[in-house]
């Protein structure tokens, strides 16, 4: 009964008018800088964050911020569905199925699908965080550096015991990724790593430039390559809205997309980047038909969706429980409750209850308003895909170019998304999958420093990570698929698969 | 290959071109030295955005904005240790326009990074100081000592066991971490995060025992019981932490604070700078930033530090004192 009190109290608080305003303004801009490459959310809540001193409620401006940050999950998808250009780390997945629905005629349906998954898992979210913020926040602090790094493991190698073509490739290329993404000052002894003296690389490669030159561009190369290309990307649209079947389609991966995504979004870090790969690989993992992924599977876009979704609210679970921002945005909202006067931290849900439930409700109102803001929309975009191809073309490189520009205001970004333009070309020509290489990029990092950090806290013992039992059991899993991806059966299975494809 | 219809290619390539020569310059017009500010003024900070040092900036950002009658944008250009944008900053034209915001990182960057492309002292004209955030020794709620006297004999017997978190090379917490170990005298397992946010995380987790951190990241913790606060690392007790002690009350000599300043290019002209000062004091002053100050645990510096000579004298001092303490290569 108390649950219902307080989702009472908090849909009392969201419906407030200036709220539900507010709410709709979030979700709008959010949606609007997900679809630009480069300007994420955490640089639009910064520059929001000043106005919202102004607020006489903090409620009001918490929701507002929170709005960009699930209403930009949702509009990277956009761009990464119609034009293959992901605007964010975590829909880099949702490109791979959805720009081949949209190839297909479908971009209607693989945008609404992801309008719907998203809100299905937003909806459950809300629950999940009403139900079990406490308990989770007990299982993201029960993960230290082993187990941190024993999930990436186990990430990696179900990635490429799934891959579609030679998992030989998808190894290599998540090497690649890795290595790349050490390029930089190492942050443990401010070492520069391949850097070649070149200040520019101090920083390393950003992941906008890496994403939009391995897929915007590099698609732009491959189309231009194609003999056959018809001046358009897609021939005729196949209607706008999924069918009854496709709608069945999704409901088991948006049901396990949305568990997988709760839960993951709890661990600090890239809990949403982790959640939308790993539906994927699971969604091809125990689908009827996984040959249909990576050309058109409507459960690739749904999960994926579903899941990073239902990370982007859960994540707010650490900050709301124990004050712990879980990444940059939520640090930022944290920034904006101190300087309304409120303690982010345990305090917060007894001392509170407006704010925290009002929000909760009000990530529910604004996926709502997401959907009715976003349906509505996909006539819309879809007709940008009849655009011929030299306007699109060029317009999609200035698109990218001004985004990446400003990111750090540095010429070395755009130059970048040449570099890795061509890159990508060159590795779908050689028939290597560039979503590998952008995983291993990704989570490169995660990888590394919570290998490093476990060692110097066991003082170099390797067997911390067999000891500690969630740490164990993660490395066993990835075992069990690495065996099972060896086995003769499925083995055969993959090659029938490979042999469709030459 | 594209090559074989360079044509198609050539049209699509060519915005790019475009965008490329477009940023190659950038404009500059020192002569109105006298009229300034006649455009917006960009602060850059060379954190993310939401960590303390951007909160800061943003909090003057409006009342100087009001000072100098002209718009302050605050921009971040993140990137090893905050050396990006040093660099950055060195390298704009002196008008005034590009002002760098930078914490005591500026002062142990020439001894972090053996090739900097800039020197703090000659390439920057000091603007002045911002404020000193105080740091508090903190520890995860179980860690066994209970007092600060505890725990200087628990570190002294037991140095080799205990993980000391930091959130990574040049950052605040891993500076007061070695000034700890050296007037302690031992050598703690450092264990290096990437920033605050991670690092506060493993420590409420237990995941390491001990770390010291800026009140503007570590007050909400401690008052909410999440993390033990043994001591503060300034002359006197907080108003933030009215009950944890100063590490110097507990017999431990160890003073620091993560002092903040404003500098420009070198060479920016006397009038512009001493504008600048005026704006930054006259912020310095404002009630709303006092109070938000107040509430992350710090305070605005007084007005004798807010100037060029003081901020400079700081920044010498601590160049000095970091290059003694940081190792080569370390």
């Amino acid at each position: 009964m108390e649950l219902l009190d307080n989702l009472a109290l908090g849909l009392q608080v969201a419906f407030q008018w200036q709220n539900v305003l507010f709410c709709l303004l979030g979700v709008a801009l959010g949606t609007a800088v997900g679809v630009l490459p480069g300007i994420g959310p955490t640089a639009t809540v910064a520059m929001l964050l000043p106005i919202t001193y102004t607020f006489d409620e903090p409620v009001t401006a918490i929701i507002m911020l929170a709005g960009i940050y699930y209403g930009a999950q949702y509009g990277g998808s956009t761009t990464a569905i119609l034009i293959n250009l992901p605007g964010e780390s975590s829909s880099a997945v949702t490109a791979l199925d959805g720009h081949q629905l949209a190839l297909q005629g479908k971009a209607g349906t693989a945008l609404a699908v992801a309008a719907i998954s998203s809100f299905i898992a937003g909806t459950v979210a809300t629950v999940v965080i009403a139900v079990a913020a406490p308990p989770l926040t007990d299982v993201a602090l029960e993960f230290g550096q082993a187990e941190l790094f024993s999930v990436v493991v186990l990430g990696f190698i179900v990635s490429i015991a799934l891959a579609s073509g030679s998992p030989l490739k998808a190894l290599a290329m998540i090497v690649l990724g890795v290595l790349l993404s050490t390029v930089g000052r190492d942050s443990f002894t401010n070492t520069a790593r391949f850097t070649f003296g070149q200040p520019a690389l101090d920083g390393g490669f950003n992941f906008v430039s890496v994403a939009v030159g391995l897929f915007g561009i590099a698609e732009i190369l491959r189309n231009l390559h194609d003999p056959h290309h018809t001046g358009r990307i897609v021939g005729a649209v196949k209607g706008l809205w999924p069918s009854r079947s496709d709608l069945r389609k999704i409901g088991g991966p948006v049901a396990r997309a949305t568990g997988l995504g709760s839960i993951l979004g709890v661990l600090p870090g890239g809990g949403h980047v982790l959640a939308s790969f790993g539906s994927y690989a699971l969604e091809k993992k125990i689908s009827k038909n996984p040959k249909e992924f990576g050309r058109g599977a409507i459960a690739g876009v749904a999960g994926p969706e579903a899941a990073n979704n239902a990370a982007a609210q859960t994540s707010f679970i650490p900050l709301l429980t124990l004050g712990l921002p879980a990444n940059g945005v939520m640090a930022m909202i944290a920034g904006a409750l101190i300087l309304q006067g409120i303690t982010p931290g345990p305090g917060v849900l007894t001392d509170e209850p407006e704010l925290v439930w009002g929000l909760i409700a009000s990530m529910w109102i604004g996926n709502l308003l997401l959907v009715l803001l976003n349906l509505p929309l996909i006539g819309i975009w879809v007709k940008m895909l009849s655009v011929p191809y030299w306007i699109l073309f060029p317009s999609i490189i200035i698109f990218a170019s001004i985004g990446c520009y400003s990111i750090r205001g540095n010429i070395w970004e755009v130059l970048g998304v040449v570099v890795f333009g061509a890159g990508g070309f060159l590795l779908i020509r050689a028939g290597c999958e560039p979503v590998p290489l952008l995983l291993g990029f990704v989570l490169g990092p995660f990888l590394e420093e919570n290998l490093r950090r476990a060692l110097i806290i066991s003082r170099g013992d390797p067997m911390t990570f067999i000891e500690r039992p969630i740490s164990a059991t993660l490395l066993g899993l990835a075992l069990v698929a690495l065996v099972l991806a060896l086995l003769p059966a499925i083995r055969r299975k993959r090659e029938v698969v490979f042999a469709e494809e030459e | 290959m594209a090559l074989s219809r360079p044509l198609r290619a050539a049209a699509a390539l060519a915005p790019l071109a475009l965008v490329l020569a477009a940023c190659g310059d950038g404009g500059g017009d020192d002569e109105a030295a006298a009229n300034y500010p006649e455009e917006s003024v960009s602060i850059i900070v060379p954190f993310s955005a939401g960590g303390p040092t951007d909160t800061v900036t943003r909090l003057i950002a409006e009342p100087m904005a009001e000072a100098l009658g002209q718009q302050v944008l605050v921009e971040n250009v993140e990137g090893a240790g905050g050396t990006v944008a040093g660099s950055e900053a060195a390298g704009a034209d002196p008008d005034g326009y590009t002002v760098l915001m930078h914490h005591i990182g500026m002062s142990t960057a020439p001894t972090l990074y053996e090739d900097l492309a800039y020197d703090p002292l000659t390439d920057f004209e000091t603007v002045g100081l911002v404020t000193e955030v105080p740091m508090t020794i903190i520890a995860r709620s179980d860690f066994e000592p209970e007092t600060m006297e505890d725990l200087i004999t628990y570190l002294q017997e037991n140095a080799d066991s205990v993980n000391l978190a930091n959130a990574g090379v040049g950052a605040a917490s891993q500076l007061c971490g070695l000034l700890l170990q050296d007037a302690l005298g031992v050598e703690l397992n450092e264990v290096p995060y990437d920033g605050t946010g991670p690092a506060m995380t493993e420590l409420v987790g237990g995941q390491v025992d001990l770390m010291c951190d800026q009140t503007t990241n570590t007050t909400n913790q401690i008052n909410a019981g999440e993390v033990k606060a043994y001591a503060v690392t300034t002359p006197d007790r907080i108003d933030a932490l009215p009950d944890v002690p100063t590490a110097i009350e507990s017999g431990l000599d160890l003073e620091v604070s993560v002092w903040h300043g404003l500098y420009v290019p070198a060479e920016t002209p006397e009038e512009i700078v001493t504008t600048l000062t005026e704006a930054l004091q006259q912020a310095l002053t404002n009630q709303t930033v006092i109070d938000e100050m107040a509430a992350l645990g710090t305070a605005p510096v007084a007005e004798d530090q807010a100037t060029p000579e003081a901020h400079t004298a700081k920044l010498e001092e601590q160049i000095d004192l970091w290059a003694g303490l940081i190792s080569p290569g370390r």
